[in-house]
């Protein structure tokens, strides 16, 4: 596998600097580091990166650059993997990042960042067209919900809350100690209840699961 | 318009009416009573140029058909305002009250236009009623105290130099008018003064209306600023502590992976990662101290003014006496102005020496932050605004000497009652 290329907008060096050692421990080439909305602009229509890592606050307001920067990027270029970092999570902004429905999408707390390996597989699944959610957005988006979720048992929504999150059966069912058979089960399940189609693949299906839970509540 | 004198006072502004005793008769009752009767007789004299005034407005109805009415209704829009100036500086005086004045609009424009715009405006038709006042019954009531003051030696005069039963009775009954006289003067001043307050409009409910007016002004004014302040605070936690927090994690995560194959690099990252702890420690509690200093809590406005004052570079002259019982709010509001009143003397003033005084006095709190810096601070910079501001919703005030050149004094002011009987 060729080596895997990140552009990272970052206003605070602290941080800027923590995330290219970080991407670099593991052979990431960072191309980039980018501390403003302009030059992240310029660095992003360049197409020389595979995955794009952007704090959501950014010079000059210092509101939500780095979410418009990403917004705009792929309305010129669909599919974009971007992984947005935030010192605390909107789901709103999820809503945002999803809207479009491709998927290649990222939305963690900076927090993660300090889980090293969690915060790398993240950023290689986003590269790969994967979907990760944070806990917390994913935690956001399944508060008031209506009924259906209330139908699930307690184990389900376990599985639903990571399913969004964009971990893969295996992960899920590492994370549960339960076999891969009983994961599908119980996904299988989640998708009768929530009345959504069966997804051939592990994206499309959280994609359909972000997709429901972002709809249905508004 | 009117400039600061030696007491505060504006110029040609007569001293306020003090209620008087009638007891006991003395130098000092004599003299003030001889100052309010010749006020009111200056002020009944006004009536002579209000009769002029209204005779012109009367003629200047029916010759405005032909140009001239129009120079007579300009004699009279600006006659009115000067008498009207005149009659509001002795009634503001009297009552040492503020009344404000409402110029003329439209200054400049063309004289059809300047009357039009004055025949429509209820001010103006309330300060015709003024001067119509001047002329009649205030003419009376100010007319009054030098009537009774002369009856006296006007009848014993007459009475000595022509004699006769009558000029007898009369000098007897003046007896009784100099008494009232004595008693009389300073509410007869004291009610004219009133009415012609009053007829200018400024009746309670117009001061309660203006007290509202400035309540909401100063009250969006301190939404504002507490708006801002939590965005400040927002963007301290933001770009301190929560960034040099993540910033910690990061090293200690990169650590651990490196831990096996680089330990040096590992205990490198990790010594990074402690010093980002202290650091992230220091920034809250600098957040902290924006939002409530420590010392502040724990010893009072005096205490956390000296705190500050040992922290800043320069000798610090702390000489407070304040009431230990200060609302919360308002010892906050009074530190936050000190603190950026010294600030801005160690930065702008390029002062060597300053110093804080305070002292409760009747009715208020006040502050005096100095220094001996180069003056020239510019009361309506945002730093001083905004104490200006916060201290505004405490009905404070902050007025900045700061000639070229030095000293500068900011004298903050409060107002505050003992809750001691």
């Amino acid at each position: 596998m060729a080596q895997l290329r990140a552009l990272i907008a970052e206003d605070q060096a602290l941080l800027r600097v923590g995330l290219t050692r970080i991407l670099q421990s593991d052979g990431i080439e960072v191309v980039d580091a980018v501390q403003d909305a302009a030059t992240l602009a310029a660095a992003l229509a360049k197409d020389d990166f595979d995955v794009a890592i952007l704090d959501v606050r950014l010079p000059p307001t210092f509101t939500t650059e780095g979410l418009t920067a990403a917004t705009m990027a792929r309305a010129a270029r669909p599919a974009l993997p971007v992984l947005v970092l935030s010192q605390h999570v909107e789901p709103l902004y999820a809503r945002d990042l999803l809207a479009d429905g491709q998927g290649c999408i990222g939305y963690l707390l900076k927090d993660r960042v300090a889980d090293v390996d969690g915060f790398l597989a993240a950023v290689r699944q986003v590269a790969a067209g994967g979907t990760v959610l944070d806990p917390e957005v994913v935690a956001g988006l399944l508060t008031n919900r209506p009924d259906p979720v209330d139908r699930l048992t307690d184990r389900e929504r376990e599985v639903l809350t990571l399913m969004a999150q964009g971990r893969s059966n295996a992960a899920i069912s590492a994370r549960l100690h339960v076999s891969e058979g009983a994961v599908t089960k119980h996904i299988n399940s989640i998708f009768t209840k929530l009345d959504l189609p069966q997804a051939p693949d592990d994206n499309r299906r959280v994609l359909a699961v972000l997709a429901w839970l972002d709809g249905a509540g508004g | 318009m009117v400039d600061d004198v030696g007491d505060g006072r504006p110029s040609g502004r007569p001293a306020p009416v003090v209620a008087l005793p009638s007891f006991p008769v003395d130098t000092r009752g004599v003299l003030e009573r001889l100052r309010l009767t010749a006020v009111a007789t200056g002020t009944a004299a006004l009536a002579v140029p209000g009769w002029i005034l209204l005779i012109l407005a009367i003629i200047a109805v029916p010759l405005s058909v032909i140009g001239i009415g129009l120079w007579i209704g300009l004699i009279v829009v600006h006659g009115t305002a000067t008498l009207v100036h005149v009659l509001r500086t002795i009634a503001a005086g009297l009552l040492d009250a503020d009344l404000p004045e409402y110029p003329v609009e439209g200054q400049g424009r063309s004289p059809v236009r300047l009357i039009a715009a004055w025949v429509r405006d209820p001010l103006r038709w309330r300060e015709l009623a003024l001067v119509a006042f001047t002329g009649t019954f205030g003419l009376a009531l100010s007319v009054l105290p030098a009537g009774l003051l002369l009856s006296l030696p006007v009848h014993a005069t007459l009475l000595l130099t022509d004699g006769g039963p009558v000029w007898s009775a009369l000098t007897v009954l003046a007896v009784p008018m100099t008494a009232l006289w004595w008693v009389g003067t300073p509410w007869l001043v004291r009610v004219r003064a009133l009415a012609d307050a009053a007829i200018l409009g400024h009746s309670q409910s117009r001061r309660l209306a203006e007290r509202v007016a400035e309540v909401e002004k100063t009250r969006a004014e301190l939404i504002d600023h507490s708006a801002a302040e939590v965005r400040r605070i927002e963007r301290d936690l933001h770009d301190g502590a929560q960034a040099r927090i993540a910033a910690v994690g990061m090293n200690v995560g990169l650590a651990e992976r490196l831990m096996k194959i680089d330990p040096d690099a590992a205990a490198e990252l990790l010594r990074e990662a402690r010093e980002g702890t202290v650091s992230a420690l220091e920034d809250l509690r600098s957040v902290v101290r924006g939002i409530h200093p420590p010392a502040l809590a724990d010893r009072g406005l005096t205490g956390a003014v000296e705190a500050l004052a040992l922290s800043l570079p320069g000798p610090v002259t702390v000489t407070l006496r304040l009431p230990g019982q200060l609302p919360a709010p308002v010892e906050s509001a009074l530190y936050f102005a000190v603190a950026e009143c010294l600030a801005n003397a160690v930065k702008h003033a390029g002062a060597t020496r300053m110093w804080v005084a305070g002292a409760a006095e009747p009715g208020r709190v006040s502050v005096v932050v100095g220094d001996d810096g180069r003056g020239g601070a510019d009361p309506r910079g945002s730093g001083l605004a905004g104490v200006a501001r916060r201290l505004a919703a405490f009905d404070g005030t902050v007025a900045v000497a700061s000639p070229a050149g030095g000293p500068t004094t900011v004298t903050l002011e409060v107002p505050w009652h003992s809750s001691e009987p």
